[in-house]
């Protein structure tokens, strides 16, 4: 008798499974997932551009903090994670997509629970801005809305790229003395926007640590530094240290890396623009 | 003893001069000290006068002032374990700092990070003091400076934890281990005045300090009156270990070794043994800080990670020998 109850509630449960199951498939397409959460900053934007209506279900919190991200009026119509596997969980997604800096616990906890989880690596060239499209397009299966804009982000990248004749020489300078030399997305910015990576000489080629002696002796042209985050750091001071203040000859907003930098979306040709016009202005200026 | 001040004078100026000429930059010797001494502007002069000239300069009067602080609180407390770091007042002083730039009470007024830092420092060498008390037997004064420096290292982790930048937490490091990279003039001129004024105070109570190896009632004997020495001492290391926490962050292990190496070579006279430990002391975060950049260039090693793989084994040889005698 007992036995037999045990195993009517299983036959419950699995019918319970099936029907809905089944009224989830009727609502979208077969293949494409129909409640996405993101869980990384760079994602959320992609999927932002180009998920259908209804199809993106969460971002993570960064995406409305307006220091790290270009879409926080976007992102107010969508629920916030925090990045937990419980609360991701209890969302219930289709489909996971996560960055390859997020948590691996995270992520392997999620697997575990048969949610599906895409990892996207971050984005360190231009070239890679494309791919992240393509590849967003395809894990939302929107690849019609993924082709426009890649289509788009072409033709306005070959806008800005100009010949230049006269480069003037720039550090990218962050907080506890970071630099990025030519092979990182904030390094091919630059070149983008007509400049010298001064860095790329000192023979600092990745994301590394620059020494403020070494920077001191480049002596570049221009000093492009992060943007200061509210409270105070000590590993925000070396913006302020004297050698960085005396380097920095143009004070201009431009010289400040925002939320345009930070993520290999189409943002980034903001960044281009507005980098391209301080270069400009710097020309002009000298004598 | 003449030799031996000159001996440690000597090693002051060569390891400041050699800590002028170490660097990631890789000048030479010539060209770097003509920049510094002559500056044409530009970007050699720029090093010389805003990078390297404060680092050394703050690693004489940091490590002065810790070898000195150390020596006369070891001659006050009659206690060879007794060293800011240890028993928690750098640690109390690196609290005010985080407390103060966190707050925004550091860029209100120039004076802040310092002077927020000194209260620290009050506050964990008063704690001490009291929780030690005035004979200051070993074990309590270790156990007073355990609770004192948990305290400190915990509160400091939670406004840190607590704020908004990002950088933030990863600054604990920096307030528990210490470091000179990267500070400027401004910083030396923060720590200055405090760090002479406090330099001053200690290094007047070495005859009261001399006295007090016969004992107290001797001492009182002779006319010393311990509270006002009591009063002195705390306002003298409170002066240089708040001063120099708030700049460097709290380098420990200094005020311990440097006495215990030199207490032989001056007799075990206190009077003595604080001028030779604020040269030693000097000399010791010179070397160190010359060390750092030596061995990981461009890493920002922690200044507190040399100097305590140097003194923790000492520290342990001190507790060992201690036992054996009169714990």
């Amino acid at each position: 008798m007992l036995g037999y109850l045990r195993l009517s509630k299983v036959k419950r449960l699995r019918l319970i499974l099936l029907i809905s199951l089944a009224m989830r498939a009727g609502a979208t397409s077969a293949d494409e997932p129909a409640r996405v959460v993101s869980m990384n900053l760079c994602t959320d934007q992609l999927a932002m551009m180009l998920a259908g209506p209804e199809q993106l279900h969460s971002v993570s919190y960064i995406a409305l903090d307006p220091r790290a991200s270009a879409m926080v009026e976007e992102a107010r119509a969508f629920e916030v994670n925090r990045g937990l596997a419980e609360e991701i969980y209890l969302m219930q997604p289709d489909l996971v997509i996560a960055g390859a800096f997020s948590t691996r616990a995270t992520v392997a906890m999620l697997r575990r629970l048969d949610i599906p989880v895409v990892v996207f690596d971050p984005a360190y060239s231009l070239g890679d801005v494309r791919e992240r499209i393509t590849q967003m397009g395809e894990v939302l299966n929107r690849q019609e809305a993924a082709k426009a804009l890649i289509s788009e982000f072409d033709q306005r990248l070959e806008l800005l790229r100009e010949e230049v004749k006269e480069k003037p020489r720039a550090v990218l300078y962050y907080a506890n003395g970071y630099t990025s030399g030519d092979q990182s997305l904030a390094g091919q910015i630059l070149s983008a926007a007509g400049f010298e990576n001064a860095a790329d000489e000192a023979g600092y080629s990745s994301g590394m640590k620059l020494p403020l002696e070494v920077l001191a002796v480049t002596n570049p042209d221009i000093v492009i530094t992060s943007q200061p985050y509210p409270g105070a750091s000590r590993s925000e001071d070396i913006l302020t240290h004297p050698v960085v203040q005396s380097l920095r000859k143009s004070q201009g907003s431009a010289s400040i890396t925002d939320h345009n930098w930070v993520c290999g979306t189409p943002h980034v040709l903001r960044a281009i623009e507005t980098l391209s016009e301080a270069r400009i202005l710097m020309i002009e200026q000298e004598p | 003893m003449m030799r031996l001040f000159l001996l440690l004078s000597l090693a002051v100026c060569a390891l400041f001069f050699g800590s002028l000429v170490v660097g990631p930059a890789g000048l030479g010797f010539g060209e770097s000290i003509s920049a510094l001494i002559i500056g044409d502007g530009g970007p050699l002069t720029l090093v010389m006068r805003e990078i390297r000239l404060p680092r050394a300069l703050l690693a004489v009067i940091i490590g002065a002032s810790l070898g000195l602080a150390g020596a006369a609180m070891q001659g006050y407390l009659r206690n060879p374990l007794a060293e800011p770091g240890l028993i928690g007042v750098s640690g109390s002083a690196a609290f005010g700092a985080v407390l103060a730039i966190h707050t925004g009470f550091a860029g209100a007024f120039a004076l802040g990070l310092p002077l927020a830092a000194l209260a620290g420092a009050l506050a964990g060498v008063m704690l001490v003091m009291v929780l030690a008390g005035p004979r200051g037997g070993s074990l309590t004064l270790i156990l007073a400076g355990i609770a004192v420096s948990a305290l400190a290292a915990a509160l400091t982790s939670l406004v840190l934890n607590l704020s908004p930048n990002p950088f933030a937490a990863n600054e604990i490091v920096f307030w528990m281990m210490g470091s000179l990279a990267d500070r400027s003039m401004t910083h030396v001129w923060l720590a200055l005045p405090f760090i002479t004024l406090g330099m001053i105070v200690l290094s007047r109570l070495s005859r009261d300090l001399d006295a007090l190896t016969l004992g107290e009632d001797a001492a009182q004997a002779m006319g010393i009156r311990l509270n006002r020495l009591r009063l002195m001492l705390v306002a003298g290391v409170t002066c240089v270990v708040g001063a120099g926490t708030a700049v460097a962050g709290a380098i420990g292990f200094v005020g311990l070794v440097v006495p215990h190496i030199l207490r032989p070579m001056v007799g075990a006279r206190p009077s003595r043994l604080l001028w030779a430990s604020a040269l030693g002391g000097a000399a010791m975060v010179l070397l160190a800080d010359i060390a750092v950049r030596i061995i990981l260039p461009a890493r920002d090693l922690k200044l507190g990670v040399l100097t305590a793989l140097v003194g923790a084994p000492l520290f342990l040889h001190l507790i060992l020998k201690l036992r054996r005698g009169r714990l």
